[in-house]
């Protein structure tokens, strides 16, 4: 299709989307696009857009932004943070140019796919995108052979606050890590405990799928909870809760300390290195792109695997900034068949591949979205039996039982 | 103008388990957290669709029970002109008859062309709310409608039904009516938190006060949860052990070999 630059008259999305971009202090930032292409080049989906990043940008200086609006375009987007971290003009493609999209679409009510709509509702209404009963937040400690102290029944001053976030609390399979890392916290000596039911979700994915009405909310409100207990730190067991405890919450007054929680093991590996036992396996590990690409932390997940005697770590092909992402991200867990409708292969799918390649049996991960996507995705593509994926925390655990 | 009234209902929401009051007549309600009826949030967003047409006038009214102004700052936030509770003596869990009559003296000082209300809500699967309106206040009534058509004038309304068997019907009716919606025809719309939170902060509901006069004569006798029969059997163990008794079971049925 040839396009002309004659301007169109702004729809009501194109403004929606013009107001937002407006709003956000980087808004500005688009002028200084110089037309590269390097973001496009880079985005592990841009095949599937219709309009990826660089072309994205031209439309919108062409002032043709209402069909970029009404194409697959928006929502494909899994907040990889690639094409931010290489642009040579620092255009906040990841964190204001989608969202800000994807907010018009969501006011204007067009298009929202229903998957989305679904853990956006849940997330309003029950604390998580899972619509899972905010009563059984906490379920998990009852299926887990060490003490936990749940702050909510039984508040009192803890030297760590660990948000345990959705997924992990409730997943049948991530709930696994939860239960692990317990026991390491545990076997460590630490002073920590869990905001049980009073926990809701931190919201980073909300706020990259554009409900950032939805994301201010549980800021004000995980706010207000934070600020009724007493501790030292926060840690996390999710790289996007990591992400935005450290760079968007303080944005709005919620600063605390936070690491995820490879930072915080690998800070007492040699307390821990004594504790663990041999495992003989050949390891490769998937970087999370909100630990890594996006905030620069590719040792600490690599320091605790290779500190598990027996181990051989081999790396994959692309990894740390170049990592491909796994496709969960930036609410990629809830556009799942969307994605899948015009790319026809997920990348969780190409991922394990590219770690099966590597000879390894295990693909260490360390972030709930990969675990889950990964797992599914060895048995998409009958890697059952020749490649297991394991989260660092259940390798750690492992190792210190055997 | 077209004026509609969506009349909608609180309903325990299932995502927490249900308990039984002590009595063992009601639910236990202390703790529960309510949601608008889904079939109720379908005929909101059937009179949202007409309003874009026909440039409508949609008032949303619901006897006030549960967490009914979350609701009716949602339906706001989507854009209805007009949101009413209704408070009066009628309980926690108000009948359908209860209800009915609450309702048509409020719709009595209300103008309306179309009074849409989902079907039926799933705290009774009564389905007689549409049917009992259209009595009082005497309209002709179509239940299990998932489309709605108005004429240019504004007299008469046709709509879709899906009957069993995969046969569709096309009924017209004066207006104005009552309509049952089983679907909207199209699924009901998201609303942005901020559209809401702003609903909270400026938009105003408006409160009625009705008597409750009478229910329908019915007693709860009993409510429980089913228990299990004779001829069931659980399968116990691990996930492993039991996916390999699914196996099992298959297998001795034939279904896989
Ligand atoms: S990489 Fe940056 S400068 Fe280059 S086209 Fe993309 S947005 Fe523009
Ligand atoms: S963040 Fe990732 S998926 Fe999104 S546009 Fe950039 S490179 Fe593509």
């Amino acid at each position: 299709m040839v396009q002309t630059a004659s301007r169109e008259a702004r729809g009501p999305l194109t403004q929606a989307f013009f107001d937002r971009i407006a709003a956000v202090a980087e808004g500005e930032k688009l002028k200084a696009c110089i037309q590269c292409g390097i973001c496009s080049g880079s985005c592990p989906l841009g095949f599937a857009m219709q309009y990826p990043p660089r072309r994205l940008i031209a439309s919108l200086r062409a002032g043709v932004m209402e069909q970029v609006l009404q194409s697959n375009t928006p929502w494909l987007c899994v907040a990889c943070y690639t094409c931010t971290a290489r642009c040579p003009s620092a255009v906040g493609i990841t964190d204001m140019l989608f969202p800000a999209m994807r907010e018009a679409l969501l006011m204007q009510g067009v298009g929202v796919p229903g998957e989305l709509q679904t853990a956006l509702e849940n997330t309003f209404r029950h604390g998580n995108p899972l619509g899972e009963p905010p009563s059984k937040r906490a379920d998990w400690i009852q299926e887990v052979d060490v003490p936990v102290t749940d702050l909510s029944a039984d508040p009192r001053e803890v030297d760590i606050l660990w948000l345990v976030e959705c997924y992990p609390a409730y997943h049948v399979r991530a709930k696994e890590t939860v239960k692990a890392l317990a026991r390491t916290l545990h076997a460590l000596g630490a002073d920590f405990g869990v905001l049980g039911q009073e926990e809701r979700c931190v919201g980073d994915s909300q706020r990259l799928v554009g409900e950032n009405g939805l994301f201010e909310m549980l800021v004000e409100e995980n706010g207000k909870t934070l600020d009724r207990f007493q501790f030292r730190q926060i840690i996390v067991t999710d790289p996007h809760a990591y992400n935005a405890l450290k760079n968007e919450y303080p944005k709005y007054g919620v600063n605390y300390p936070v690491q995820h929680y490879t930072q915080y093991l690998a800070s007492r590996l040699e307390e821990l290195r004594p504790m663990l036992g041999e495992l003989n396996h050949t390891i490769t590990f998937h970087d999370p792109c909100y630990l890594g690409r996006r905030n620069g932390e590719y040792e600490a997940p690599r320091q605790l695997i290779q500190a598990i005697p027996g181990v051989t770590f081999v790396e994959m092909e692309r990894n740390r900034e170049n990592g491909l992402c796994c496709g969960g991200g930036g609410g990629g867990m809830w556009l799942d068949s969307f994605a899948y409708e015009y790319a026809k292969e997920r990348l969780s799918e190409k991922r394990v591949r590219e770690a099966a390649r590597t000879g390894a049996d295990v693909m260490a991960v360390c972030c709930p979205n990969d675990l889950l996507r990964f797992e599914d995705a060895v048995k998409v593509v009958g890697l059952e039996g020749k490649l297991v994926v394991k989260d660092i925390i259940e390798l750690i655990d492992e190792a210190r039982k055997g | 103008m077209l004026d509609i009234v969506v009349p909608i209902k609180q309903v325990p929401d299932l995502v927490e388990e249900l308990e039984i009051d002590p009595s063992g007549t009601a639910l236990g309600l202390e703790r529960t957290r309510f949601v608008v009826n889904e079939l109720d949030d379908h005929a909101l967003e059937q009179a949202l669709l007409l309003k874009e047409k026909h440039q409508a006038q949609v008032s949303v009214i619901a006897l006030d029970v549960g967490d009914v102004e979350e609701t009716l700052f949602m339906a706001l936030a989507k854009g209805v002109d007009q949101a009413i509770k209704i408070s009066g003596d009628f309980g926690p869990a108000p009948d359908n008859h209860t209800t009915a009559r609450v309702l048509k003296d409020v719709l009595g000082g209300l103008s309306h062309n179309l009074i849409l209300t989902g079907v039926q809500a799933i705290d009774d699967l009564d389905g007689q709310l549409g049917i009992l309106l259209s009595s009082y206040l005497d309209l002709p009534y179509v239940g299990l409608v998932s489309g709605v058509q108005i004429d240019e004038g504004g007299s008469k309304a046709t709509v879709l039904k899906e009957l069993p068997g995969g046969v569709k019907a096309e009924l017209e009716l004066p207006l104005p009516a009552v309509l049952g919606i089983q679907a909207a025809e199209q699924p009901p719309r998201y609303v942005p938190v901020s559209r809401v939170r702003q609903a909270m902060r400026t938009a105003t509901i408006e409160e009625r006060s009705a008597a409750a006069e009478g229910n329908g004569h019915i007693r709860v006798r009993r409510i429980s949860k089913p228990q299990v029969g004779a001829g069931a059997e659980l399968l116990e163990g691990s996930s492993e052990d039991i996916a390999e008794q699914i196996v099992g079971i298959l297998a001795d049925r034939g279904i896989l070999r």
